[in-house]
């Protein structure tokens, strides 16, 4: 099995990569996001570009859908598309690869961008895999500034409520939103209790930047049953490089020349470093 | 004259498909008795979700298990359906392209006296304007048969709004011409076109009797299919005649009378009268009698016909 946290490095620099083509994207969140993505498409799900229609592959949604560049990279490491291809499109004239994601591009279910989509869609797939006794699993990943959203409220009454532990959700509880910390905003430090009083199966991921603590709480939520899981993966903003780590400004910031460099310094150092771990 | 509501019809035949197709899902969002679909529950409680009073979780969760090969019919007043959940509409159901028939119960001022929260005189307008989502208003129950049985066979996002209580039929059960997407000629005429859709259709098709008999000859064009509007069958009537009236239980704005005007104007330019419900909140009472205010029946539409063609 390839190092992937090595790997999550090698895909940060992608993400960087696609960001300074397109002169936009959703740097922060890609950063933060980028571990959970990998987790879930190198560890977890049953899915690859063999099986993209099989009825039983595992599904996902990617609810705070402004991280796409992450999951561009992932999916281009999965072999959906070509890196080169969104270097080539992403954000340009006509390109498919647009700044959210859509489903006419292999390997993405459900197009979103608007949020407080994904974990009410995430219940009628994960009900329709109840109703056809299918083993399959679903997945979505939510941003912490998107609990604001009712919508995500209503899908997590009903997903308790059906008892969907073929359901895992996971918020990216990188505590910041793009005016700022998100407890100020509008708090969610008592999103354990929320989440718990709406029925649902509660595991915090301590380091949400961690693909082996994220993986073990994966795999602990598949033996809940009777009831949904979500993980409160708490990660940085940015993650990878001081330039941009929990900064507010980086939400939607584009790297200019001399931060790119000190940030694929940075990318390149950590990844050495996880080398050697 | 056996009449039932166009909701029940919806049920009936969704009940008689789900015998064989247990793909078919029924939600809705605490309207299974408003909506006629009690019997549909309490048939094939494997094949019904209830979500409460969530319609914006009802949409998402129909496109949801749409996504994962369910045909999904969700269920909800037209009033909240085609507002409350808009986005979910617009994002879940057209932008991703699930097989999600949004059902509008009790739709533009069937909730009469309710006040304006609960009428839908937009959902035309705003449902027509999202792109791949399709809007169907059709007349009586016979004719709703046969959309929902053509709606079975495809797996496109549409809206469909439906009355709340049943209405004369316009055709007769075993004779009901309908071809999908194609709007239908009530009957023809070469004075006036009177275009309409929905529960206006029969008092259109009674104001041309009325008009026969002032010597008058009207063209009745039955457009349930709003969109894809039959732009042929509105550039063929318009041809034949002095001026043209279309009559809709909607606002001014953005409906029938809107895009069948934009055709007209672009094609065969006549003279087109719009017939709609007012840019206000509506008058207080049953949707019969809101519609007798605003001149919305067979006198009404005759009257206005009848001056237009002098």
């Amino acid at each position: 099995m390839e190092n992937l946290t090595v790997l999550s490095y090698d895909l940060r620099k992608d993400v960087i990569e696609i960001i300074c083509a397109g002169k936009a994207g959703h740097i922060g969140g890609d950063m933060s996001v980028i571990d959970t993505l990998i987790t879930l498409y190198f560890k977890q799900m049953n899915i690859s570009t063999e099986n993209m229609d099989d009825p039983d592959r595992d599904r996902f949604v990617m609810s705070k859908g402004h991280s796409v560049e992450a999951l561009y990279a992932v999916l281009a490491k999965k072999g959906f598309f070509g890196l080169d291809e969104v270097l080539e499109g992403f954000s340009k004239f006509g390109s498919k690869f647009i700044g959210h994601p859509n489903n006419k591009l292999p390997g993405i279910e459900m197009n979103s961008g608007s949020l407080g989509h994904g974990l009410p869609v995430c219940v009628g797939m994960a009900l329709a895999g109840k109703m056809n006794r299918q083993d399959y699993r679903v997945y979505t990943v939510m941003g912490d500034g998107e609990l604001a959203e009712g919508s995500v409220w209503e899908g997590a009454m009903a997903a308790s409520h059906y008892k969907l532990d073929n359901l895992c959700a996971v918020v990216d509880r990188n505590r910041l939103q793009i005016s700022g910390n998100t407890e100020d905003v509008m708090h969610h430090d008592d999103l354990h209790e929320r989440f718990r009083s709406f029925g649902w199966n509660v595991i915090d991921v301590e380091n949400g930047n961690s693909i082996e603590q994220l993986d073990a709480a994966f795999n602990k939520a598949k033996t809940v049953k009777g009831r949904p899981t979500v993980l409160i993966a708490n990660t940085v903003k940015g993650c990878g490089s001081p330039v941009m780590e929990n900064k507010a400004g980086w939400h939607h910031h584009v790297p200019n020349e001399e931060e790119y460099i000190q940030i694929m310094k940075d990318l390149d150092e950590r990844k050495e470093a996880a080398l050697h771990e | 004259m056996s009449k039932i509501a166009n909701k029940q019809m919806i049920c009936e035949v969704l009940m008689e498909a789900s015998k064989t197709d247990k793909d078919i899902v029924a939600l809705c969002s605490d309207s299974r008795g408003s909506g006629s679909f009690t019997p549909f529950a309490d048939a094939y409680p494997e094949q019904f979700v209830e979500t409460g009073i969530a319609e914006q979780n009802l949409v998402s969760i129909a496109a949801g298990l749409a996504k994962c090969g369910k045909k999904a019919y969700a269920v909800s007043p037209a009033c909240f359906l085609s507002t409350r959940s808009y986005e979910q509409a617009k994002v879940d159901v057209a932008y991703s392209n699930t097989n999600v028939k949004l059902i509008g119960i009790s739709g533009g001022v069937s909730y009469g006296a309710l006040g304006m929260s609960h009428h839908s005189a937009q959902d035309i307008a705003a449902m027509s304007a999202i792109p791949n989502m399709r809007v169907y208003i059709p007349s009586d129950h016979l004719q709703t048969k046969e959309l929902v049985r053509a709606l079975l066979k495809d797996e496109k996002p549409a809206y469909i709004r439906v009355g709340r209580n049943a209405v004369d039929p316009t055709y007769e059960e075993g004779t009901v011409p309908f071809e999908m997407d194609r709007a239908t000629v009530v009957c023809e005429g070469t004075d006036v076109a009177i275009i309409a859709c929905g529960e206006m259709v029969k008092p259109a098709k009674d104001a041309a009797a009325i008009l026969k008999e002032q010597g008058i000859s009207a063209e009745v064009i039955d457009m349930y299919c709003v969109k894809p509007l039959d732009k042929e069958a509105v550039v063929k009537a318009a041809q034949k005649v002095k001026a043209v009236i279309t009559v809709e239980e909607h606002a001014p704005f953005g409906g029938l009378g809107s895009m069948v005007s934009q055709v007209v104007g672009s094609e065969c330019p006549r003279r087109v009268i719009n017939m709609s419900l007012p840019d206000a909140p509506v008058i207080t009472g049953t949707s019969q009698e809101v519609f007798d205010y605003y001149g919305l029946n067979a006198e009404g539409i005759a009257k206005k016909a009848a001056e237009l063609v002098k």
